[in-house]
């Protein structure tokens, strides 16, 4: 069960792939959508393995990306993805 | 589109002016990295924001002032220390942190950086270290290490470097750290130690500056520099500041160098009118502030 989940702002991300070079657990990948002004953002490939650590969210340069810890006593909802 | 929606904000869009996002850095440059170390050591550090006031001067790291929502001003070009060293002497509650870049700092503002940390001015100075003047066009700036190339050396840099940390160590400073944009938990965390320092405090942050100087030197983009930075970087806390010169491609000794007390400006100011004025001194009572 994930510990943690991610929000990406796409329409900030400029795709320079810190979060999903330094994700600790590998969640993120470069998706191959674009945004509005033509990068690749990032979206989330194995949910279930997110820690919450916002290790990404401290990497992001353009603010587009956090990570947030799920508190265990409550059910999860559906983690990240592509919507 | 796959904007993801849900409840949960980043903890770092309190201390920004999000109307002004997407911010004009490029892709892969390191400053917003920076702002979020600085944004989540003031969330650890439970510093009071009304007594918080940031100024940078100009350069890509002086438009940090434009994009924090805090008491923020940006000003000329190499000026941000002498400005900064008014607003602390005129209130000398405020907790001044100066967030500017190696051109700006050590360059046209060199001087003002020397005698700012003589003086021991009670100052947090954050210097975003890309090596290279980025805003103009990537001109040779004093910290370019040797070898580099440079729109101004397209042969290659020959003129020594600054060493920064050295350079206001021998100046006196109280606190002096260096980090890169990798180490981002270990920045937010010795910016919260300047905090707690009284003195002059200076933390120089290297950058990847891809656009300029990474394409130029033939380094990758942002993300290879961040993987340099891993593989390359040494943590040697208190190590002799003269032996942390930096190289184009070569070790980075990180870490925190210099940890002392020194009295601060306003101390020794005092100290000094009482032993010569006696009871004749009487400080100046503080002004309080009326808006509105």
């Amino acid at each position: 069960m994930a510990k943690g989940r991610v929000s990406i702002v796409v329409e900030r991300c400029k795709a320079c792939g810190f979060c999903v070079e330094f994700c600790p657990t590998h969640v993120l990948a470069l998706s191959s959508a674009f945004n509005s002004k033509g990068y690749h953002p990032p979206h989330v490939v194995h949910p279930e393995k997110c820690s919450g650590c916002d290790l990404c969210g401290m990497y992001c340069p353009d603010f587009a990306i956090n990570g947030t810890k799920i508190s265990q006593d409550k059910v999860p909802q559906a983690s990240g993805g592509e919507k | 589109m796959l904007n993801i929606l849900d409840n949960t904000v980043n903890p770092v869009e309190q201390f920004l002016r999000s109307d002004r996002m997407p911010h004009i850095w490029c892709p892969g440059c390191g400053i917003g990295t920076t702002v979020n170390s600085f944004a989540h050591a003031l969330i650890e550090s439970k510093i009071d924001l009304e007594s918080l006031a940031l100024v940078s001067g100009i350069g890509c790291t002086g438009r940090v002032a434009g994009y924090v929502k805090l008491d923020s001003f940006h000003t000329t070009h190499g000026r941000a220390i002498p400005f900064a060293t008014g607003l602390k002497l005129a209130n000398p509650k405020l907790n001044v942190v100066v967030y500017s870049g190696d051109g700006d700092l050590s360059a046209i503002g060199g001087n003002h950086l020397i005698h700012a940390a003589r003086r021991n001015i009670d100052l947090k100075v954050i210097c975003v270290n890309n090596l290279i003047y980025a805003m103009t066009g990537g001109q040779t700036a004093p910290t370019t290490p040797g070898h580099a190339t440079t729109s101004t050396n397209p042969y290659g840099t020959f003129e020594p470097s600054f060493n920064l940390p050295h350079l206001v160590e021998a100046a006196g400073a109280v606190y002096v750290a260096r980090w890169t944009t990798f180490h981002v938990r270990q920045l937010a965390r010795s910016i919260s130690e300047a905090f707690q320092k009284k003195g002059f405090s200076f933390i120089e942050v290297i950058s990847p500056c891809p656009t300029l100087y990474q394409r130029r030197n033939k380094m990758g983009d942002g993300l290879d520099t961040m993987k340099y930075y891993k593989e390359k970087s040494k943590v040697r806390h208190g190590a002799p500041t003269s032996e942390v010169g930096l190289t184009l491609n070569g070790e980075i000794v990180v870490g925190k160098f210099v940890d002392r007390d020194r009295p601060d400006y306003q101390t020794m100011m005092r100290a000094q009118y009482v032993e010569s004025l006696g009871e004749r001194y009487i400080e100046e009572p503080e002004t309080e502030c009326v808006c509105g």
